[in-house]
């Protein structure tokens, strides 16, 4: 718990340190700020605490969500490469301050015992996103994303705090055990309809959050919009703290009335595999497909958490490891390539023929973005297959058969437009010059790729410990 | 420990391979694929002809999950692994003329290929098993998009979708089964999903049947699974042929002797007949495309569908000699397609055209490649006395008691595959020579290296069947008491 307050101050110092005029300290600095917050955060291994009046509890789970998500910032930071020399233009100090505040938000919503805090977590978290996805001040797109982004925030905010509101009008308590508790008792017979409503309210509201169809119309646009790093950011960390939030309510306050959330959910996850799936095939962008991808594997996650067995916590934090890494790696090499052809005064745009022609004098760069694609798409020998194969076998544990079939059928699909990339980079004549690339660039991207890999043959090095 | 360095061998040669340049390259792919052949050959000698899984390890994979690691060699796994390792030295050597750029990445993808491939044959685990057979297709997808023909993107992307469709039907019929298997944690040990399934009820036990044929029935391919394979075989380069023909076919058939027989008795018992239906429909079909084909690749990679749908007919007779056969002729297929793509390979290189009609008369300036060449081709039309007529005999005697018109029409193959054999044979070798066959070279030295042992191959197997007959005839024989009982 240390590292919420840990965190936030972080934050502030980040912000001092902006008024050095040194940009070059900072990526470091936040670096290590980072890797602080992962050891106090690590501190509180096997340890069972309720922290602020009973508002927030940390235990193992915690523990380990908050691990993966302050691992994908780690890795994020590490691949902003300081956001450039752009004095002018970029804000670093600002942007990483607002980063650290949102993993604080994030970290609230893997820990909540209390309604509010789920609230509290779930909007900072929010705002520093809108904020983070308008950056490119001077790009139409970034300010168009920010406000879609902001204005469909606001609402499923709002839906989600009625929602929280009409459950405690329903059982009188905030905090989550009590509502469970109270939930069990209700739903022997006499629940009223307050509770239904309100629960179908605060699923509405978390689903916006990991962007599941049918809430997903603002992913597409915002991810497009939004600077690529941002874009990385939002795509791990929200959802894997969206997802937390999400299992810690389905599978414990709410575990009560599953025979009515399962069904809603049990649509919604094949609408959502369907959707992310079939509109990423017919995407130009990269950028876009990897938003339409992100629906996708949030109806993976929708299918592990809809069959709510023993193991399901496991397999949602392999999962979102898994998928963070590999999308991480593949924003880092969009971005490295966007940015040379923009150097170089070419028109650039972020669709997939970016990587034509990529391996042939980048072939670490054409490795790393075939790996990470190829984890995406599940394809044994990467982290994405073991993430793919625990859903699988929980939905089956839990004889959910029909949304399994689709999304198996839909992994197939998944293959062909993950290729296209592999394909312009290694099959298609194009140009890419050699890039010289940071060595902390380099470094990061060859961990997030062997790690995948790592993971590939060997899941149970973290699987033992989730 | 052996099996383990059977896998990891090639896995540490591509490594290092990767890491080389050029004629290094060369040197370490090439020794480190006969060591593994010295190794192969080792295993054979010391494997103590019975029922049992030998030089056996287990080692825990996903502890929670009881998932382990676990490899062995019996019979049946034995024939194959001799398959692969004997076959990659060749198809490796067989590269040496040709110039293909980074061709170190080349050969790390074929040693890559090999492990994935002895994974397969020797996983005693259903998730190993899974996961091997699909680790296969990653290097073979990569050796054809990358040193490919023209349309070489759209063909491999056919395959590679066509393939994991299937597979990922068998993942969930795996997954179906491990999650019936005793206990609080379950195990994919590959015995108890035996069990597991032969209790299951018929009609579940069907639905299992399919999500498995499927899967395999893409990967060999039978009809009517089949249309991603002539294109593949063509736009593929010599090497990723070989190994998709030679080999990763032979995944499929192994997949339904390991898997799909043992497991679903009952479900093979209802659908054995369509299954059989289809396989003989694919012989037939594959047979008269095959005639007419203009094209030398796109000849023999009809006459492999042809072949293979045979292979599949005997397996699903669930007879002694179906089954020996369907082994015997993995074996031989795979040594016969091989040396017959090399050869394509040769005439390629040297007039630029596979097409029979610009080719004849190569035969005037070149007796070693003639001789050869009528070799394996007789081995593949299945002459007595070459490797392929054991396989054949025994497969058509299979399917003769399983059913008499069945096996009357599955041997139509034998005059078929005479007709188009003879047919690539007399219009490419013999004949007027063309202008582009004029002053066509013999072969050289790495060629005969190549030829001369797969040569040798389809006329000792011939002679000498039992060599690998007795080998797998407990293991056959205890997979049949499983079945029938």
């Amino acid at each position: 718990m240390n590292s919420i307050i840990a965190l936030s101050l972080f934050g502030i110092a980040n912000l001092f340190l902006g008024f050095l005029n040194n940009r070059k300290i900072l990526l470091p600095a936040t670096l290590a700020f980072v890797l602080v917050a992962l050891g106090l955060n690590l501190a509180d291994w096997n340890q069972e605490y309720l922290w602020f009046n009973n508002m927030l509890r940390t235990n193992n789970l915690s523990v380990n969500f908050a691990s993966v998500i302050l691992v994908a910032t780690f890795l994020v930071v590490a691949v902003s490469r300081g956001f450039g020399d752009d004095e002018e233009h970029t804000h670093p100090a600002e942007y990483y301050a607002i980063m650290l505040f949102s993993v604080v938000g994030a970290i609230m919503m893997v820990t909540f015992e209390n309604l509010i805090m789920l609230f509290v977590g779930l909007e900072i978290l929010s705002v520093s996103m809108y904020i983070l996805t308008g950056t490119d001040k001077r790009n139409l797109r970034s300010n168009e994303a920010a406000l879609k982004y902001f204005l469909m925030g606001a609402f499923a905010t709002g839906i989600l705090l009625f929602g929280i509101a009409l459950i405690y009008g329903a059982t009188g308590s905030f905090n989550i055990h009590g509502i469970e508790a109270l939930v069990l008792t209700a739903a022997g017979g006499s629940a009223p309809a307050l509770l239904y409503i309100g629960i179908v309210m605060v699923i509405i509201g978390l689903l916006f959050k990991v962007s599941a169809a049918p809430f997903h119309f603002w992913t597409p646009d915002v991810y497009e919009g939004a600077p690529a790093i941002f874009t990385a950011f939002m795509s791990t960390v929200v959802k894997t703290a969206g997802f937390a939030a999400l299992f810690r309510l389905l599978g414990g306050a709410f575990t009560g009335v599953y025979g009515t959330w399962i069904y809603i959910l049990y649509f919604l996850t094949m609408l959502t595999l369907i959707i992310g799936n079939i509109t990423a095939v017919y995407q130009q962008s990269f950028k876009r497909m990897l938003a339409y991808s992100s629906i996708s594997h949030a109806g993976y996650l929708m299918l592990t958490a809809t069959a709510k067995v023993a193991h399901t916590q496991s397999s949602i934090l392999f999962y979102s490891l898994a998928y963070s890494v590999a999308t991480i790696s593949a924003f880092a090499v969009l971005m490295v390539v966007a940015e040379t052809k923009e150097s170089n005064a070419e028109k650039t745009n972020e669709n997939f023929d970016i990587f034509n022609g990529l391996a042939k004098n980048n072939p670490l760069l054409a490795f790393v973005l075939t790996v990470s694609m190829l984890s995406l798409a599940g394809i044994p020998l990467t982290a994405g297959f073991w993430g793919k194969f625990f859903i699988f076998s929980d939905a089956f544990q839990r004889g959910i058969v029909v949304p399994l079939v689709v999304a198996v059928l839909m992994s197939a699909v998944g293959i062909y437009y993950y290729f296209k990339a592999i394909i312009s980079a290694y099959f298609k004549e194009g140009d890419v010059p050699a890039i010289e690339l940071k060595p902390i660039y380099k470094i990061t991207l060859i961990v997030t790729t062997l790690l995948t890999i790592v993971l590939g043959i060997a899941p149970d090095l973290v699987k033992s410990i989730f | 420990m052996l099996t383990l360095t059977l896998i990891l061998l090639p896995i540490i040669a591509g490594l290092l391979t990767l890491a080389s340049k050029g004629e290094n390259a060369k040197t370490i792919a090439s020794s480190a694929a006969f060591i593994e052949l010295a190794l192969g050959a080792y295993t054979y000698f010391s494997f103590v002809p019975d029922a049992s899984t030998q030089f056996g390890l287990s080692y825990d994979w996903i502890h929670a999950a009881g998932v382990k690691f676990s490899i062995g060699i019996d019979g049946i796994s034995l024939i194959l692994v001799c398959l692969t390792t004997l076959m990659v030295p060749f198809i490796i050597v067989s590269t040496f003329n040709s110039n293909y750029t980074n061709v170190n990445n080349l050969y790390a993808l074929i040693l890559f290929m090999q492990a994935a491939l002895v994974g397969v044959f020797t996983a005693k685990d259903g998730f190993l098993f899974y996961f091997f057979f699909e680790a296969a297709l990653i290097p073979v997808y990569f050796i054809a998009a990358i040193w490919g023909g023209e349309n070489k993107i759209k063909v491999t992307l056919k395959f590679f979708i066509f393939t994991m469709f299937g597979s990922l039907f068998m993942l969930l019929a795996l997954v179906y089964l491990y999650m019936k298997t005793p206990g609080e944690i379950h195990t994919s040990d590959i015995t108890a999903l035996y069990e597991v399934g032969q209790n299951l009820n018929p009609s579940q036990q069907g639905y299992i049947f399919w999500a498995f044929f499927i899967a395999f029935a893409i990967k060999m391919p039978l009809f009517p699974f089949h249309t991603w394979q002539p294109d593949t075989y063509v736009e593929a380069p010599a090497p990723a042929t070989m190994l998709l023909s030679g080999i990763m076919l032979k995944m499929g058939t192994y997949g339904l002797i390991r898997i799909l027989l043992p497991i679903v008795p009952a479900g093979v018992q209802a659908w054995g007949l369509t299954a059989i239906i289809l396989s003989v429909i694919g012989i037939v079909y594959g047979s008269i495309i095959a005639i007419q084909q203009k094209d030398m690749k796109r000849l023999i990679a009809y006459s492999s569908f042809a072949h293979v749908g045979l292979m599949s007919a005997g397996i699903f007779s669930r007879t002694l000699d179906g089954l020996q056969g369907s082994l015997i002729q993995m074996l031989a297929h795979g040594i016969n397609v091989i040396g017959l793509f090399f050869i394509v390979e040769i005439i390629q290189q040297r007039t630029k055209s596979r097409e029979l009609a610009r080719l004849g008369g190569i035969t005037q300036t070149t007796p070693n490649l003639t001789v050869y060449f009528i070799i394996i081709m007789l081995g593949s039309v299945a002459l007595p006395l070459t490797n392929g007529f054991v396989g054949e005999f025994l497969l058509l005697k299979g399917v003769y008691e399983y059913n008499v018109w069945i096996g009357a029409v599955a041997g139509i193959t034998i005059i078929l595959g005479a007709v188009y054999m003879l047919r690539l044979v007399q219009k490419s070798m013999f004949g007027i020579t063309s202008r582009i066959t004029e002053g066509f070279q013999d072969l050289t030295f790495s060629e005969k290296a190549v030829l001369f042992p797969i040569a040798f191959l389809v006329i000792a197997l011939g002679i000498a069947p039992n060599a690998f007959l007795h080998i797998t005839e407990p293991a056959v024989s205890q997979l049949l008491t499983i079945i029938t009982k």
